[in-house]
């Protein structure tokens, strides 16, 4: 019984930690990559330090290991807390993190050496696949678990948004995976041509709008009304926007396969259901950004929250920016060019990791009985050194990708392409160095980040907090 | 894939199922829009807390938000009403993407083909001296050729370097036309299982011998020699010069086009070597295909 009176914050504590490790790691091999693109010769001519080997690894680990981490970390703090109750297994949440520590580590080690199924996000052999599957299993018993055993009536909209990840990831991640072993780390997809296209984007755009998209809202339904001090905006706009957003999401994979071998009717949903999806987006960021109203000052003083509020209007911009793209014509343009590499950090960068960061920052004190974090002058630090580093990096790319698009399309009066491929790459030299500037500004501030994390746990004993008893 | 593979059950199970999630859409904001009895009024909190102190409050949709959302579902219903989307549905527009590339593809080739059949009529060393038919072969070698013959058709190891006058496959303005319309395919078979490792040595010592090279070992090449005869004069020719016809380069001008350090040339003895250069004929067709092989045929034939 006496384990049953507190909160399991070791698991929390433990994919904290880990979060800021593998962001550094992460974003350190996406920055060395964006570097090689500038200088192609920091490759070093050895196999496994080339860009084809390191991207999915930098994807990987942004993804997976540091934003997975992070959202481990925080939904097993939130379910808890709203839930009022310890969570459902104490044995399975360990292994859940044990369990993906070890993915992420094997990841590190097979991507390097080429052992990949060849689909985007989705790269790990299907043994690590398989681990993969049984980890997020024991995740859905661990979360749903504790929301069966809680102690109040209603359901918090933070593990609404928790819920539809956890339980989306895991289809995805099974329907896309199915393949043949030929050997210990090679498998063909059960899928034929169009169609393993069609499973992969499905999968792809949906890791996008449940991992990316959903989980990260969660997160931002508890720290923004916890770090604001104001209730959620409306109740009612959380109830839409949530239905709207996951069952709009699941149809919008296809717009990543416009002008492509899929058949037309499928490019047309793509793109209706990508258009719909903006209103639902925006729901969410309305519902954050509002909640602040009558606390508007608090942004002057609290680097904590204007993270949360900045990666919301990073969020906004994304969620407009996509269904823009998802117009074939538009997307004729923008298509196959680095304008999707901006959009995508826009959101990754913006919105995923800077909510993330909040969090943390909100997080760790509690996690490890401290007031506040060692410095707010350094998060002060961190939050221009992120902004200025999304920034660069997204415009760096809107310029390069929209040239490209121009370059690509562009013909001489007899017909012919005015561009061959070289001369497309040559004007984005000065691009990729901004590029590659703006991610080094944002890898510097994690490891302020971790300097002032390291500062305020040194030393500090692990809190300990009881659940409360009376039930509301 | 047409609209008319798509089975009746298919057809209407994709119906159904983008229109109960469009209406499904459409109810539910008008459901949350409406205020129901018992619920607390606008602007005050739900009642519900969580974690100490987290609430919500029960305010209505933001107007401007609503608009933009019923926008998006009056855009959606009218596009999927004139595109094809709702299975076989066509739409009422009746426009497919392969129709849309053909009707592109036809303004295009009525726009520029002219340009290219002018040229036709004339045989590559005349074109190959026209400043405008050059340039316009030159775009279209950048374009299409560059990748692996590079910027400068100098090539690179395992792509032929096209401005040294030494040709695999024959270098009439016929055989370069041949060339680039439908492609070959150079095939070294494997040696080294009928040479043994022995034998691969002595040949390769050979092979530069034939090449005039210094770091070519008397001794061995000699022991090469009757092997060469045996199993590498078939195609590459008695004295190793090569046949155009089964595009057996020539051995004896030091021209490599997988490496000619002793390493690589008995590495494509005992693996032998493979090959591709893509037919372009049915890509760019007849007339472009002509200008191009001017353009390559200029590369070693300097305007005389």
């Amino acid at each position: 019984m006496e384990q049953s009176q507190t909160y399991n914050y070791k698991v929390v504590r433990q994919f904290a930690i880990m979060t800021i490790v593998w962001g550094i790691v992460g974003m350190a091999v996406g920055v060395w990559i964006a570097a090689q693109l500038v200088w192609p010769q920091l490759n070093l001519e050895i196999e496994y330090l080339t860009f084809g080997r390191l991207r999915p690894l930098h994807t990987n680990a942004v993804i997976f290991a540091f934003g997975g981490s992070a959202l481990f970390a925080t939904s097993y703090y939130i379910v808890q807390r709203t839930c009022q109750t310890r969570l459902f297994s104490d044995g399975l949440a360990a292994f859940t993190f044990w369990g993906w520590q070890a993915i992420i580590v094997l990841a590190a080690i097979t991507l390097p050496l080429g052992k990949t199924m060849g689909k985007e996000y989705a790269e790990l052999e299907w043994p690590i696949a398989i681990l993969v599957a049984v980890v997020w299993v024991a995740y859905a018993i661990v979360f749903f678990g504790t929301i069966m055993k809680r102690r109040v009536q209603h359901i918090y909209v933070a593990n609404w948004f928790f819920g539809a990840y956890i339980l989306t990831i895991a289809v995805l991640h099974i329907v896309n995976n199915m393949s043949m072993p030929v050997t210990m780390f090679k498998s063909y997809s059960m899928y034929p041509g169009a169609m393993d296209a069609m499973v992969q984007w499905w999968y792809g755009h949906n890791a996008v709008g449940f991992f990316l998209t959903a989980a990260f809202l969660g997160m931002m339904y508890y720290f923004v009304p916890k770090q604001a001090g104001r209730p959620i905006y409306s109740y009612r706009l959380s109830v839409v926007h949530f239905w709207a957003l996951i069952s709009l999401y699941m149809w919008a994979g296809p717009h990543h396969l416009h002008y492509t071998a899929l058949p037309d009717w499928v490019q047309s949903l793509g793109m209706v259901f990508s258009l719909m999806l903006l209103a639902p987006s925006w729901g969410g960021m309305i519902n954050g950004i509002m909640t602040l109203s009558g606390a508007w000052h608090k942004l002057r003083t609290d680097p904590i929250l204007r993270f949360l509020i900045v990666s919301l209007s990073f969020y906004g911009m994304s969620t407009f920016e996509g269904p823009m793209m998802s117009i074939k014509t538009v997307n004729a343009l923008s298509h196959y060019t680095d304008w999707t590499i901006g959009h995508v950090h826009g959101g990754a960068l913006g919105w995923v990791a800077m909510i993330s960061i909040g969090a943390l920052y909100a997080l760790i004190p509690v996690l490890f009985g401290r007031e506040r974090m060692y410095s707010v002058k350094l998060i002060e630090w961190h939050f221009w050194l992120s902004t200025i580093g999304v920034v660069l990096y997204i415009v760096s790319m809107w310029i390069a990708g929209v040239m490209q698009g121009l370059m690509w399309r562009a013909v001489n009066d007899d017909g012919t392409l005015t561009y061959s491929f070289v001369e497309t790459l040559v004007p984005m030299y000065p691009y990729y160095t901004v590029r590659f500037l703006g991610g080094l500004l944002f890898l510097l501030g994690m490891f302020i980040m971790a300097w002032n994390v390291w500062k305020t746990v040194a030393g500090a004993k692990p809190a300990v907090h009881a659940v409360p008893q009376a039930a509301h | 894939m047409t609209e008319h593979d798509m089975s009746t059950f298919w057809h209407w199970w994709v119906i159904v199922l983008t229109v109960a999630n469009i209406v499904g859409i459409f109810w539910l904001i008008r459901w949350t829009s409406k205020r129901r009895a018992g619920e607390v009024a606008e602007g005050q909190e739900t009642g519900h807390v969580w974690d100490g102190n987290l609430s919500e409050y029960n305010n209505p949709l933001p107007r401007w938000w609503l608009w933009m959302f019923y926008l998006t579902i009056v855009f959606s219903v009218i596009y999927l009403a004139l595109y094809p989307g709702l299975g076989r549905f066509a739409g009422f527009l009746g426009w497919s993407s392969v129709g849309q590339y053909q009707q592109e593809a036809s303004r295009f080739e009525e726009r520029f083909g002219p340009i290219f059949a002018a040229y036709a009529d004339r045989d590559l060393p005349a074109l190959a001296r026209d400043e405008d038919a050059l340039r316009t072969g030159q775009r279209l070698f950048l374009n299409y050729c560059s990748t692996c013959h590079g910027s400068d058709a100098r090539g690179a190891p395992g792509f032929p370097n096209l401005t040294d006058g030494q040709w695999q496959w024959g270098s009439s303005p016929a055989d370069i036309h041949q060339t680039i319309m439908a492609g070959r395919q150079g095939v070294m078979p494997a040696m080294g299982d009928a040479l043994g490792a022995d034998g691969v040595e002595q040949v390769t010592h050979y092979v530069l011998s034939l090449a005039g090279r210094e770091d070519a070992n008397a001794e061995l090449a000699e022991l090469g020699a009757p092997r060469f005869a045996v199993m590498c004069a078939v195609c590459h020719g008695a004295e190793g010069t090569g046949n155009t016809a089964l595009g057996a380069p020539d051995l004896t001008n030091n021209i490599w086009l997988y490496g000619g350090s002793a390493g690589a040339i008995a590495r494509t003895i005992r693996e032998g070597r493979h090959g591709v250069m893509p037919a372009f004929g049915d890509f760019l067709g007849e007339d472009r295909v002509h200008v191009l092989a001017a353009y390559v045929y200029s590369l070693s034939h300097q305007a005389q």
